[in-house]
C-alpha cells in the first residue's frame, strides 16, 4: 500500500482530517474517509456528475480530482444544504416540483444548480439546462428539474435567502 | 371511485413523494452506501477478447500484493460447482469463465482486498493467457454452415437458442396472397443498454457464526435473486437475506443474477467477512444486461382503402454469448406477440428465432414489459409505411383500422384479450392538443420552400402487468404478487411488498391506495420493500407489474381489513353490519350519520376492546394472481425540424396523451412519463451499442454511449384519458414503461416524414444527424 499523507479539509463548514494515499480520489475521500455518503459515483469518466461537490465556490466532479488536490479547501456537499434544521429552497423546489425519482443523481443536481444559482440568481430556463448539463439523470426527464430550480429561485429572491 | 379528502390522500390526489426527504439531504442508503466493520472489496479480472480459448490463469504476482485476500478463478468455482449459473431464461452462464470466453468482458477472476485500490492493482496483476477464436458478431451469420460454434457446453453443435411462433400462418399467408397491398419494413431495434445513473453492486456478508447469509443486493426482485442464491449456492433459504437497499434506477438492468453477485457471496462464504463488489460503469455497459438487438420484418396486407387484413413478422434476436434473457418461461421472446398494437387485424404471424453471438448477454426488457418496445415500435412504423404506399394520412389510417372502443375486451389474432380502451379518444385528444391541420398547412408551405419539417404519430398499445399464473412463472415461481398491511393501535399502518421501487415512488403510491381503501392519511402509512426477511414473497419490480399486480394486492388485503373493521365497527356501535355504511375513513349507521367509528378507533379497539369471537389484531396479506394483463395505451406526436446544413435534427414538440386507466398520484404519473419518454427520445437518436468486427465493445463508457443530457431533451406535454381496467381491483393499468413502448416510433417516424417526399420510407435508430446528413447529401440537398 503506498504512503499516506494528512489531508485536511473543511467540508460544511466543518474542518475534518484524515490520512489518504495520494492516488485516492476526492469522491472515495469524502464518502469513505469522512463518511459523508450522499455524494454518489456514477460513470468513471466525469459524464455523470452524480459526484458533483462545491470546492473552494466552484463545481468539482469528485471522481476527477485527487483528494491531496483538496487539501486546505473549503468543501460542501449535500449534507451541507440544511441551515439550522430548514430545507434549503432547492431542496424544497426538487421535491415540490417532483424533481428526483431514484434519488441518485439529485446530490449532484443540488451542488450544480446550488452553484448555478449563487452566480445567477435568475436563469432562464435555457440558463437552467445549460447549467445542469454536466450532470445525468436518467429518470425525470429534467422538465421538473428546472421546474424545482426555478422554484428556489423565486422563493431565494422573496426570502433573501442564499 | 370515492375521492378522498386531501387530509386522507387516497387515489387521485398529487401528494409529494414520502420518499423525498432522504433523497434531497444525501441520506438515502443506496448499495455502497453500506459500509460494515471488517468489509473488503472485490474486483474482476475480465477478457479483452470476445471468443478465445483460455490457455492458463496466473495469480502468483497479484496474491504477493500486500493487502490482497484471495483469487478466485472459475477452476475453483468449479470444485464447488459454481462456475455455472442458471439464467432466467433456462440458460446457463459462466459466473467465472472455464476453458474459453464467450464476450469481451466476460468474467475470469474475481479478485478480493483489503481496499477498492488494492483489489483493482490486484486484477492488473493477474496474468490470463488467451489463444483467440474466430469472432461471430453478426447475427445473421449465427446460423451459416460455417460459423463458429459458440457455445461447446451444450448438446446442440450450432448458434440457435429457440425459434418461436404464433398465429395462424395458412390464414395469414392466404391473406397476403389476396391483398391489394402489401407494405413491408426491415426494422433494426438497436442493441442498447439501460445504463441506470447507479451501476449494478452488492455486499455480500457471510456470518459464521449464525450461518446467515445476507445480501444488500441492487435488486429489482429481491425474494426471486433469494430463491436462486439458495438453488445455485446450496444455502438453506431461510438462512438467506436478501435487502434490496434504495436503488438509483434500474430500468431491467437489475433483474437478471450477474456474476459478480455470485463471487461476492462466494468470497464472503470463503472469508467470513463481508464483500463489497460495485460495477464500474465500464463494466455496467459491457457486461451487464443489455437490451433489444432485435432485426426485425413486418409485412402488412391490406385494401386498396387502407383496411388492414393481415400482418406478418420474422424476427432475429441477437441474445449474445448466454441467454440471459429475464423472460417468462412460456414467452422466449417476451410479449412480442403484442406487435398487432392498436389495430384490428384479421389475421397474423410472428415468428422470432433467437441466436447466439460473441457478444454480452440479455437481452432484458428495458423499461418494458418483456419485448413490448420492439413490437410497438415495428407496429408504429409499418403502419406508416402503409400509409405512404397508399398516399394516406397516417392518422387516417390509424383511425380507420383502430379496435372500436365497443369491441372490447378483444381478442388479438395472436392470442391476447385486451381488456379495454379508446383509441379514438387518445387520438382526437393528441391531435387537438398539438393542432394537427396547422402543422399539415405549415408543413406543405415549408416543402414548397425546400424546409425540412416532420410529424410522426404513434398510436401504441401496450400489454404490462405480467401476469396471470396459468401462463406467467420466470424459472416456475408464478407471477403472482404480494402486500401485508398492518394497522398499528393508533390507526397507523405499515405494509410491505413483494415488490421494489427504484425510483417510482412506491412508498408514496402504495400508501395512498391504503389511504384510498380504509381511509387512514397516506402520510400515516409506511410502506416497505425489499427486505426479504420482512416483506411477503413476490416476484419483484419490472415489466410494469407493480401497480397491477403489488397494488392489486394491497387494496384486495385493505378490502380484507375493512371486512374485519366492519364487524368491529358494527360491535363498538351495538349495530348490525347490514345497517353500516362505508366512506373513507369511517363506518356510520345508515340514517344516523353522528353514530359512526372512526378507522382509527376501529384499529384502537382491535387492540384494546376485542368482540368477542375475534381474532385481535387488525392486519392481512394478499397474494394476488391478476386475471389478465392490462393494456395500457395512448398517441404520441411528435413535430421535428430538421437542418439541411447539419442534419440535425430538432424536437419542437411532443405531445403524449396516455391513458394508463385510474390514476393513483398524477404527479407521479406524469413524471414517470417525462423519464420514459426522455428515454425514448434516446433510444430513437442517441443510445446505442455496437461491436467492431473483433467484438470489441464500443458503446463501453458514458462519452461513447451517449445518453440526454438537459440541454437536448425536449420539452414534453403530456395529456391523458381515462379508460379503467375492468378487471383490476381499482381500474389501474400501470404506466412506467408506456412513454419508453409508444415514444421512439412516433420519433423516426416524424424524421421519416420530414423525408418522406424525397423518397425517404425508413431510417433505422439511432438516427444521428450523420445518417441524416448522409441522407441530404445522397439527395443532393447538402454538400
Amino acid at each position: 500500500m503506498a504512503k499516506k499523507e494528512l489531508i485536511k479539509i473543511k467540508i460544511n463548514g466543518k474542518d475534518r482530517e484524515a490520512m489518504a494515499e495520494s492516488r485516492l480520489l476526492l469522491v472515495h475521500f469524502i464518502r469513505e474517509a469522512l463518511g459523508q455518503t450522499g455524494t454518489h459515483v456514477g460513470c468513471d469518466t466525469s459524464n455523470c456528475g452524480a459526484c458533483t461537490v462545491i470546492v473552494n465556490g466552484k463545481t468539482v466532479k469528485s471522481c476527477t480530482m485527487f483528494a491531496v488536490q483538496a487539501d486546505g479547501a473549503d468543501v460542501m456537499t449535500v449534507e451541507g444544504l440544511v441551515k439550522d434544521g430548514a430545507l434549503h429552497p432547492l431542496q424544497e423546489g426538487f421535491k415540490e416540483e417532483h424533481g428526483l425519482q431514484c434519488g441518485f443523481c439529485t446530490p449532484g443536481m443540488l451542488m450544480s444548480t446550488y452553484a448555478l444559482l449563487q452566480k445567477n440568481p435568475q436563469p432562464s430556463e435555457d440558463e437552467i439546462r445549460w447549467g445542469i448539463s454536466g450532470n445525468l439523470c436518467r429518470c425525470t426527464g429534467y422538465q421538473n428539474i428546472v421546474k424545482a430550480v426555478q422554484y428556489a429561485s423565486k422563493k431565494m429572491a422573496q426570502g433573501g435567502v442564499k | 371511485m370515492q375521492k378522498t379528502s386531501a387530509e386522507i390522500g387516497g387515489m387521485g390526489h398529487p401528494i409529494k413523494r414520502k420518499e423525498d426527504g432522504r433523497f434531497i439531504q444525501g441520506k438515502g442508503n443506496y448499495v455502497d452506501d453500506v459500509n460494515l466493520p471488517g468489509m473488503v472489496y472485490g474486483h474482476m479480472v475480465r477478457s479483452p477478447y470476445a471468443h478465445a480459448r483460455l490457455k492458463s490463469i496466473n495469480t502468483e504476482a497479484a496474491k504477493k500484493l500486500p493487502g490482497v485476500l484471495a483469487i478466485i478463478t472459475g477452476e475453483d468455482l468449479a470444485k464447488a460447482n459454481l462456475a455455472w449459473m442458471p439464467t432466467l431464461s433456462y440458460d446457463k452462464q459462466m459466473v467465472l469463465a472455464t476453458g474459453k470466453v464467450l464476450f469481451q468482458a466476460q468474467e475470469v477472476a474475481f479478485v478480493v482486498a483489503e481496499d477498492r485500490y488494492t483489489a483493482a492493482d490486484a486484477a492488473e496483476l493477474v496474468e490470463v493467457e488467451y489463444e483467440e477464436l474466430p469472432v461471430l458478431v453478426d447475427p445473421h451469420k449465427a446460423m451459416d454452415a460455417d460459423a463458429p460454434l459458440l457455445r461447446e457446453d451444450r448438446t446442440e453443435k450450432n448458434n440457435k437458442i429457440f425459434h418461436w411462433e404464433v398465429g395462424d400462418k395458412a390464414a395469414t399467408d392466404k391473406a397476403f396472397k389476396e391483398a391489394a397491398v402489401v407494405s413491408k419494413v426491415y426494422a433494426l431495434s438497436p442493441r442498447c443498454h439501460p445504463a441506470p445513473l447507479e451501476t449494478c453492486g452488492c455486499v455480500a456478508d457471510f456470518n459464521k457464526a449464525t450461518e446467515k447469509l445476507t445480501v444488500w443486493l441492487t435488486s429489482q426482485a429481491p425474494h426471486a435473486h433469494r430463491t436462486v442464491f439458495a438453488l445455485v449456492g446450496g444455502i438453506p433459504e431461510q438462512n438467506i437475506r436478501v435487502i434490496s437497499p434504495d436503488i438509483g434506477g434500474g430500468f431491467g438492468n437489475k433483474v437478471p443474477v450477474y456474476p459478480g453477485y455470485v463471487c461476492a457471496v462466494v468470497a464472503s462464504l470463503t472469508l467470513g467477512v463481508p464483500v463489497k463488489w460495485i460495477e464500474t460503469r465500464s463494466e455496467n455497459l459491457q457486461s451487464t444486461g443489455f437490451a433489444r438487438d432485435y432485426h426485425m420484418t413486418a409485412e402488412v396486407a391490406a385494401d386498396k382503402d387502407g383496411k388492414v387484413k393481415a400482418m406478418r413478422v420474422k424476427t432475429l434476436a441477437d441474445h449474445g454469448a448466454f441467454n440471459a434473457a429475464a423472460q417468462p418461461t412460456k414467452f422466449p421472446a417476451g410479449l412480442f406477440s403484442i406487435c398487432t398494437g392498436s389495430y384490428e387485424f384479421p389475421q397474423a404471424f410472428c415468428e422470432v428465432d433467437g441466436v447466439y453471438t460473441n457478444k454480452a448477454p440479455g437481452g432484458i426488457a428495458y423499461r418494458c414489459s418483456f419485448r413490448v418496445t420492439e413490437a410497438a415500435y415495428l407496429i408504429e412504423r409499418v403502419m406508416d409505411v402503409l400509409a405512404d404506399d397508399l398516399k394516406m394520412d397516417p392518422v387516417e389510417l390509424r383511425q380507420k383500422n383502430f379496435i372500436p372502443a365497443a369491441k372490447f375486451p378483444y381478442q388479438s389474432p395472436l392470442g391476447w384479450t385486451y381488456d379495454s380502451g379508446d383509441y379514438h379518444a387518445a387520438m382526437k385528444l393528441a391531435l387537438d392538443t398539438v393542432g394537427y391541420d396547422a402543422l399539415l398547412k405549415e408543413q406543405a408551405e415549408k416543402r414548397k420552400k425546400g424546409e425540412l419539417m416532420g410529424i410522426g404519430i404513434s398510436s401504441f398499445t401496450e400489454i404490462v402487468g405480467a401476469g396471470p399464473a396459468h401462463s406467467f412463472d420466470i424459472l416456475g415461481i408464478k407471477m403472482f404478487d404480494s402486500a401485508e398491511i398492518r394497522v398499528h393501535p393508533t390507526g397507523k399502518a405499515i405494509c410491505r411488498m413483494g415488490t421494489k421501487s427504484q425510483g417510482q415512488g412506491h412508498e408514496t403510491t402504495y400508501a395512498q391506495i391504503v389511504a384510498q381503501e380504509l381511509g387512514i392519511p397516506a402520510k400515516d402509512v409506511q410502506v416497505e420493500e425489499g427486505d426479504t426477511d420482512t416483506a411477503p414473497y413476490g416476484l419483484g419490480t419490472y415489466a410494469s407489474r407493480s401497480t397491477p399486480t403489488s397494488g392489486a394486492a394491497t387494496a384486495m388485503a385493505a378490502r380484507k381489513i375493512r371486512e374485519k373493521a366492519k364487524k368491529i365497527a358494527a360491535f363498538l356501535l351495538e349495530a348490525s353490519e347490514e345497517d353500516l355504511e362505508w366512506e373513507p375513513g369511517k363506518f356510520s349507521v345508515k340514517g344516523a350519520p353522528g353514530k359512526s367509528k372512526t378507522i382509527q378507533e376501529i384499529a384502537f379497539a382491535a387492540y384494546t376492546n376485542i368482540p368477542p369471537g375475534l381474532e385481535a389484531g387488525l392486519e392481512a396479506v394478499n397474494y394476488y394472481d391478476p386475471p389478465n394483463l392490462t393494456f395500457p395505451f395512448g398517441t404520441y406526436i411528435a413535430v421535428v425540424d430538421i437542418d439541411k446544413g447539419t442534419g440535425e435534427i430538432k424536437v419542437r414538440r411532443f405531445v403524449a396523451v396516455d391513458d394508463c386507466g385510474n390514476i393513483i398520484n398524477p404527479m407521479i404519473v406524469e413524471g414517470q412519463i417525462h423519464g420514459g419518454l426522455t428515454e425514448g427520445f434516446a433510444i430513437a437518436f442517441m443510445q446505442e451499442i455496437t461491436y467492431d468486427e473483433s467484438g470489441n465493445v464500443q458503446g463501453g463508457t458514458f462519452m461513447d454511449y451517449l445518453v440526454p443530457t438537459a440541454v437536448e431533451t425536449p420539452h414534453w406535454e403530456t395529456g391523458k384519458t381515462t379508460t379503467p381496467s375492468p378487471h383490476h381491483p381499482f381500474g389501474a393499468k400501470g404506466v412506467g414503461e408506456s412513454p419508453n413502448v409508444g415514444s421512439p416510433a412516433a420519433f423516426v417516424n416524424a424524421v421519416v416524414d420530414a423525408l418522406s417526399h424525397l423518397g425517404v420510407k425508413h431510417i433505422d435508430m439511432p438516427i444521428t444527424p450523420w445518417k441524416v446528413w448522409n441522407i441530404l447529401k445522397e439527395k443532393g440537398l447538402t454538400g
